[in-house]
């Protein structure tokens, strides 16, 4: 398999300037004014992404993902290091930033298939396919500046996906559009998938990752913690982001113990809200352990709702299989997927075995409150 | 379908794919063979940039052809009808100047701000950044060529004849034209993102320029003997448009072919009395100095590039 994007070394610092003057006037009239900090937003990054693989990176606001993303689009240069690229790149940093809105979105089309380095010959032959996928034939020969934000970024998004690149940038951009733009959004990127392609992915959203990528990179302050198989990394993202939740200690997982699967008796995991929930965990185990049994209820977004006590729900393994049962009386969550996290720990909080997102749970809301749960606050005076 | 399968050959063959690489520093050859591989982009640029400037308006490049000659009509009347300055034909010496005056004008003063006001596309777009300030050289060149075929037309209602033997080192003195118009644009696009009033300054020193540029007056008969007195006629010549519009003027302006001044002839005190030779090796020479320039002036932008970002 061929190497597409090669980051070597690479690190970033910008300089941030206090009350920096912008003018050549200033620069005369206070020769020493401002003084300046040195912030590094990349530190000494490393890793390779190979054709026809998708690649989430996920980490919070200002752990220099955005960065280190448009180092790899060639907007940013890196301090130090290089990214070796090979292929052509189609990056969606911000849907429409080529846009000019004086010209009507044919000219559009055009001009943003050459920014992204792609020819007028080969903008022609797919010209039909990005009217179509965009929806917007009716407006094709109308100026920019005319189009909601909608018909703007259904046009850029199209143009990027359609000109055919070998490697696609993406940043957070499945969030625009309406539900049906975004399912339609999320086929082409499975598509591109199956075509063997690359895709770069940076979001906020678990979900996002777990559904499309085949490995993930999460950074934190500007440096790499995690760099391997999703479910891996979206947990040491998730105790980067909960740092006020109690860290388990991972380094003890045991292969004697695996956690199969989670059933329900009827097979469903959809469920009303304020109904319960049985679920049934089936482990194999090769030898005899008695430990504490833990769970994890996280929405899609990657919150954290609920982490069981280590020590309250002590369970004996036998060797072979078995079974635990655990009830769920009532749950006061609003519609929405919720994934369930389940393991074993030992008397110390040590996790012996754990299995991520072993089961997702559909809720059903017909209430009126939003958010995510159910609190049934009554107002009196 | 078949749009489909060569895609699909192009990625199978990723292995040999070229290998752009991104880092802190790109060398002058990769910034070259940069923006020769982005060439569709700009002429992308310029179309977009020609039509957004006269969209909505009927007459279109017409309006681009006002400001010209507006300039041209003033300076005629005051220089040749109310200072009388005795040049025959002065509207014709001061034609063939201006078109290379308003080509080097135009560029400069409209790819100064650019990078600053494309801060959205320039932050979010990876593309080799020169070609902001080189698409407005472009839409300038555009426009010259328009002003030449106006020129032209000139010529032929006066019933004046260039000097046809000298045309063939118009296109050398072009070439020397656009690299300097594409040199200072490029390098003050940079210097503005860090120092915004850049623009402003541009203004003031675009005039003064143009004062020392022999556009409106003739070198030959003005200052020429003063600055001969005290041995320093070659300061005048740092001035690198100097030659540029003179070359202009000996094409267009002086019909008469011949190559020395032996044969008098009554315009041409008005300007150098070089031969043909003179004028090839000055333009020659300049247009090899403007391509060092050239080089520099990307280096600079080079160097420069790298806190766009962060300064935008």
């Amino acid at each position: 398999m061929t190497t597409v994007i090669e980051v070597e070394g690479v690190s970033k610092q910008f300089k941030i300037h206090h009350e920096r003057s912008q003018t050549l006037k200033e620069r005369l009239l206070h020769p020493k004014s401002g003084s300046t900090e040195v912030f590094h937003a990349l530190s000494d990054m490393n890793f390779e992404v190979s054709s026809g693989e998708t690649v989430g990176i996920v980490g919070h606001n200002g752990s220099g993902k955005s960065t280190l993303l448009k180092c790899i689009c060639g907007v940013l240069q890196p301090t130090s290091g290089q990214i070796r690229l090979r292929g052509s790149l189609a990056a969606l940093l911000e849907l429409g930033a080529g846009f000019q809105t004086e010209l009507s979105g044919r000219d559009n089309v055009y001009l943003y298939g050459a920014m992204l380095g792609f020819s007028r010959k080969r903008v022609d032959g797919i010209f039909d396919d990005i009217v179509d996928f965009s929806e917007i034939e009716h407006f094709i020969d109308t100026q920019v500046k005319f189009y909601s934000s909608g018909m703007y970024v259904r046009l850029a998004f199209a143009v990027a996906v359609n000109v055919d690149p070998d490697i696609l940038v993406v940043d957070e951009v499945l969030a625009v559009g309406d539900e049906r733009f975004q399912a339609k959004c999320t086929d082409r990127i499975r598509t591109f998938q199956e075509e063997g392609r690359s895709i770069l992915l940076v979001t906020h959203q678990a979900d996002q990752v777990r559904s499309l990528c085949d490995r993930a990179i999460v950074l934190d302050g500007g440096l790499m913690v995690a760099n391997g198989p999703v479910q891996e990394s979206l947990r040491i993202f998730r105790e980067h982001l909960l740092e006020d939740a109690v860290e388990l200690d991972r380094t003890g997982l045991r292969a004697e113990i695996s956690i199969d699967s989670v059933t329900t008796p009827s097979g469903s995991f959809d469920v009303r809200s304020g109904a319960g929930i049985h679920l049934d965990v089936n482990m194999t185990s090769h030898l005899a352990y008695s430990g504490n049994f833990m769970m994890e209820i996280f929405t899609r977004g990657g919150l954290l709702i609920s982490r069981s006590d280590a020590q309250g729900s002590p369970v004996n393994l036998k060797p072979g299989p078995n079974r635990v049962g655990i009830d769920l009386a009532q749950i006061p969550l609003l519609d929405g997927v919720y994934d369930v996290n389940v393991g074993i720990v030992d008397h110390h909080g040590t996790v012996i075995a754990w299995r991520e997102q072993a089961a997702s749970i559909q809720v059903t809301y017909n209430g009126r409150e939003g958010g995510i749960v159910e609190l049934g606050a009554s107002v009196s005076q | 379908m078949n749009n489909e399968s060569s895609t699909g050959v192009e990625r199978r063959s990723l292995d040999d794919a070229p290998v752009r690489v991104v880092s802190a520093r790109v060398n002058l050859g990769t910034r070259l063979r940069n923006l020769l591989s982005r060439r569709e982009l700009l002429t992308s640029l310029i179309s977009s940039d020609i039509r957004i400037k006269y969209k909505g308006s009927a007459l279109g490049l017409f309006w681009s052809m006002l400001s010209p000659a507006l300039t041209l009509g003033i300076y005629d009347l005051v220089f040749s009808v109310i200072t009388k300055n005795g040049y025959p034909d002065f509207a014709l010496y001061l034609f063939s100047g201006l078109v290379v005056w308003n080509m080097f004008f135009n560029s400069v003063i409209s790819a100064t701000g650019v990078i600053v006001d494309r801060a959205g596309l320039v932050k979010k777009v990876s593309f080799p950044r020169e070609i902001l300030p080189l698409a407005n050289v472009g839409a300038a060149v555009i426009y010259f060529f328009i002003q030449l075929g106006v020129l032209c037309l000139f010529l032929l209602v006066l019933g004046h004849s260039p000097a046809w033997s000298f045309l063939w080192i118009l296109p050398i003195s072009f070439a020397a034209l656009y690299l300097l118009a594409a040199s200072v644009s490029i390098v003050m696009s940079a210097i503005t993102v860090y120092m915004r009033d850049m623009r402003h300054l541009m203004e003031v020193l675009l005039q003064l320029w143009f004062w020392l540029s022999p556009v409106v007056y003739s070198y030959e008969n003005t200052i020429s003997l003063r600055l001969h007195a005290h041995g320093i006629a070659w300061v005048y010549f740092l001035n690198p448009i100097t030659l540029i519009i003179m070359t202009f003027q000996r094409i267009f302006y002086v019909s008469t072919n011949v190559n020395s001044t032996q044969i008098p002839h009554p315009v041409l005190h008005i300007l150098p009395s070089w031969p043909m030779s003179t004028y090839f090796y000055l333009n020659a020479s300049l247009l090899g100095l403007m391509a060092i320039i050239f080089l520099i002036s990307l280096t600079i932008f080079g160097r420069l590039e790298g806190n766009f970002e962060s300064e935008l």
